[in-house]
């Protein structure tokens, strides 16, 4: 249950046998206790967002995805520094590449656009696999269990810390492509994709909901790595199979023989984001996208929920 | 076996094998319930939403055509779903580099010009977000993946906005008024062409109503009498109060898919938003005014016109054209002087690779006329001499054979 007094960082089995006797004692006197207090519901996902987020490799995924909207944001200065445009004016990049010499604030949506298919998922992916397996592999799953707290409880609480972790991994991305767009180039009016003019704060705001949506469009990737995370013990197997999944999704929603099954594809209306910078926004595609995801996640997180629940824990 | 890890929520009947054992298979049902449920209801809910045709009272074709010929729509807005299916092979990037360059627009062009941008039309499916207020302001936005493809008409300007490369195509209204009219969009715009070319050839019935858009519509059913068409039936939903086409759908003879499908699949007649015409060039975006996009690109701008749509009487980019027969079988002939058209070894310079790649859509035929090839799509043929003689028909192969032997 109460996690705090164990090392955060460690992920391996190094001193994890002290630890865990230590969480063991304090585990089994705590359940005795018939109720668990309201607020201490709250720290459980406290605790665990704690966890999550001070490992170095989390660290090293939000680094890594902070650092996709620099290069992009240099690569488009230093390529038109000359008053060229970027990619050419042939409309090759990604989605708004051509606009962020114009308005740094495109810079938000290029990135987006840039780490959705990939990097973000695949960030996604590595937290979500490893939520229950990656325990189950350094022997510490049967200790959270013997906590009252219940395994419905438990994976509730890992989704939704992965869950967090998309919002964050997200936010991360758009806010520091918003830092280098407003650095390197120009901000104010913009012109949305449809010719129209949004103001400044309109655009902020549209932004924000479209990070929201790219939030949103992870939790089915999310539901599908707690899935398989239940499935296995070991944690480099439950990410890998996860990344696997993504890429495997993404190379068949390339095919077009296959256009049958596209449209059920958890990635298939990812870019759908980009509607929101229609005038009016275009609602059809973002709305199957969501409800792509809410499906996507109702299917795999009950079957991770029954997986897990009947599932033999000898970790 | 170890120990089952505990579940304190069940602790009860965790030695009972038996019943645990049906208790885990039980837990699973749940998945298999949520995509039961999930598959039931994308199969369903079109399928009810369809059903039942609207009771609307009877009408004679004539009054219905009257009725579109009245209908006076000035305001509205709307998203406009269109496929074409030509038959022809689905070249992706490739085509559009295959008719820029076949039609010879260059490089010089601009994407943003509404000519080469909206030929995109002529094979795949598009959506379209169509608004109008008045003759003077009307806006037809393609939308892409990510990107999105504007024409706005507002008094004078013409603009074109392709926000994918950032360009920004200006005309204005005195040259570029017949923008509108080269390129038929919008379901209102098929429906005024099929029925321009009714005639004594031509059967025209209501049959039936249905629902488009949400709105109660009549269904006007439009097929040629004559055989050696390959025009099948056309069908045009109109909206049962404002005489406004929703939907058109153009059926080939030979049958399967629609070769045209263009209909609403959301419409309001109230007033756009005046922002919607709105339109000032963004910041850095190249701008190309149309004089220059003309002395650029002339030859590449006339084919305005998509094949799918080119009737009988169509007008065709080069020459005069001679029509011959009458109707449906109406076949245009064009002279494209000594030179020849199209046969893969004289565009083997131009088009090096693609060459062999015309070759292999033609097929021989021999007759009066001479030798030529004739290329077929699912709903327009041509038959290109080896002297330089163009035959264009939505007719049979052997209906544009037997024209160019006459002719």
């Amino acid at each position: 249950m109460s996690r705090a007094d164990l090392d955060p960082a460690q992920e391996g089995t190094g001193g994890t046998a002290q630890e865990s006797a230590g969480r063991t004692a304090r585990t089994t006197q705590e359940s005795t206790e018939q109720r668990i207090p309201l607020a201490r519901r709250g720290s459980l996902l406290l605790n665990e967002l704690r966890t999550t987020l001070r490992r170095w490799r989390t660290l090293a995924l939000l680094g890594v995805l902070a650092a996709v909207p620099v290069l992009v944001g240099i690569a488009v200065r230093i390529e038109t520094g000359d008053g060229g445009s970027a990619g050419g004016g042939t409309g090759e990049g990604p989605a708004f590449i051509s606009q962020i010499t114009n308005n740094g604030l495109f810079l938000v949506f290029t990135a987006l656009a840039a780490t959705l298919p990939f990097f973000l998922p695949m960030a996604v992916g590595v937290i979500a696999g490893d939520a229950i397996a990656g325990e189950a592999g350094a022997g510490t799953l049967r200790y959270l269990l013997v906590a009252p707290a219940g395994r419905t409880r438990l994976l509730l609480t890992k989704y939704a810390t992965t869950m967090a972790f998309c919002l964050l991994a997200t936010l991360v991305v758009a806010v520091s492509a918003l830092t280098v767009g407003a650095l390197l180039f120009p901000l104010g009016e913009l012109t949305t994709i449809s010719g129209t003019r949004i103001s400044f704060t309109e655009g902020l705001g549209r932004a924000l909901l479209i990070a929201l949506v790219v939030a949103a469009s992870l939790t089915g990737v999310a539901a599908l790595g707690l899935f398989v995370s239940t499935l296995t013990n070991s944690g480099i197997a439950a990410m890998a199979t996860t990344v696997g999944l993504l890429i495997t999704v993404q190379i068949l929603d390339q095919i077009p023989q296959l256009d049958a099954i596209h449209p059920y594809l958890f990635s298939h209306h990812w870019l759908s984001f980009a509607d929101l910078m229609r005038e009016p926004v275009y609602w059809d595609d973002l709305v199957k996208n969501l409800g792509l995801q809410a499906l996507y996640a109702a299917v795999f997180g009950s079957a991770a929920w029954a997986r897990f629940t009947t599932k033999d824990i000898t970790t | 076996m170890a120990p089952y890890g505990s579940d304190d929520t069940t602790t009860a009947d965790e030695n009972d094998d038996l019943r645990s054992g049906r208790r885990k298979a039980a837990r699973y049902v749940v998945p298999v319930a949520v995509v039961g449920v999930a598959a039931a209801t994308i199969g369903l809910v079109p399928a009810l939403a369809s059903s039942g045709d609207p009771d609307l009272p009877e009408i004679s074709a004539e009054q219905l055509i009257e009725k579109i010929a009245e209908s006076d729509v000035e305001q509205l807005s709307g998203t406009v779903k269109i496929s074409t299916d030509l038959g022809l092979p689905d070249l992706g990037g490739l085509e559009s580099a295959l008719t820029s360059g076949a039609l010879g627009s260059g490089e010089g062009g601009s994407s943003a010009d509404p000519s080469t941008k909206l030929t995109e039309l002529v094979s795949g499916s598009h959506t379209l977000r169509v608004a109008a207020d008045g003759p003077d302001r009307q806006k037809i936005s393609l939308l892409g993946k990510a990107s999105e493809y504007s024409l706005i008409h507002n008094g004078k300007d013409v603009w074109g906005y392709d926000s994918e490369t950032n360009e920004v195509f200006h005309g204005t209204a005195e040259e570029s008024g017949k923008h509108e009219e080269e390129v038929p969009a919008t379901p209102k715009d098929f429906a005024e062409e099929a029925l321009k070319a009714v005639d004594d050839t031509t059967s025209v019935t209501v049959d039936g109503t249905a629902h488009v858009a949400g709105r109660d519509a009549y269904r006007l059913l439009i097929k040629p009498k004559q055989s050696g068409t390959t025009v099948g039936a056309i069908t045009v939903a109109v909206d049962a109060r404002t005489g406004m086409p929703l939907k058109f759908t153009l059926t080939p003879s030979s049958g399967g898919a629609a070769v045209i499908d263009a209909g609403f699949t959301q419409v309001s007649f109230a007033k756009p938003d005046a922002s919607t015409f709105d339109f000032t060039p963004p910041k850095g975006a190249k701008i190309t005014e149309e004089d220059e996009a003309v002395e650029e690109g002339r030859a590449g701008r006339a084919p305005g016109k998509t094949p799918g749509h080119d009737t009988p009487e169509g007008d065709l980019p080069e020459g005069e054209p001679r029509v011959i027969g009458e109707g449906w079988n109406a076949v245009a002939v064009l002279e494209t002087g000594g030179e020849g058209i199209p046969s893969g070894d004289e565009l083997e310079g131009d088009l090096g690779p693609f060459g062999d790649f015309i070759d292999s859509f033609g097929d021989k035929a021999k007759g009066k006329f001479g030798e030529g090839r004739i290329f077929t799509t699912r709903l327009v043929n041509a038959l290109v001499t080896d002297d330089g003689k163009v035959y264009v028909g939505a007719v049979t192969k052997d209906a544009l054979v037997k024209a160019a032997n006459a002719g």
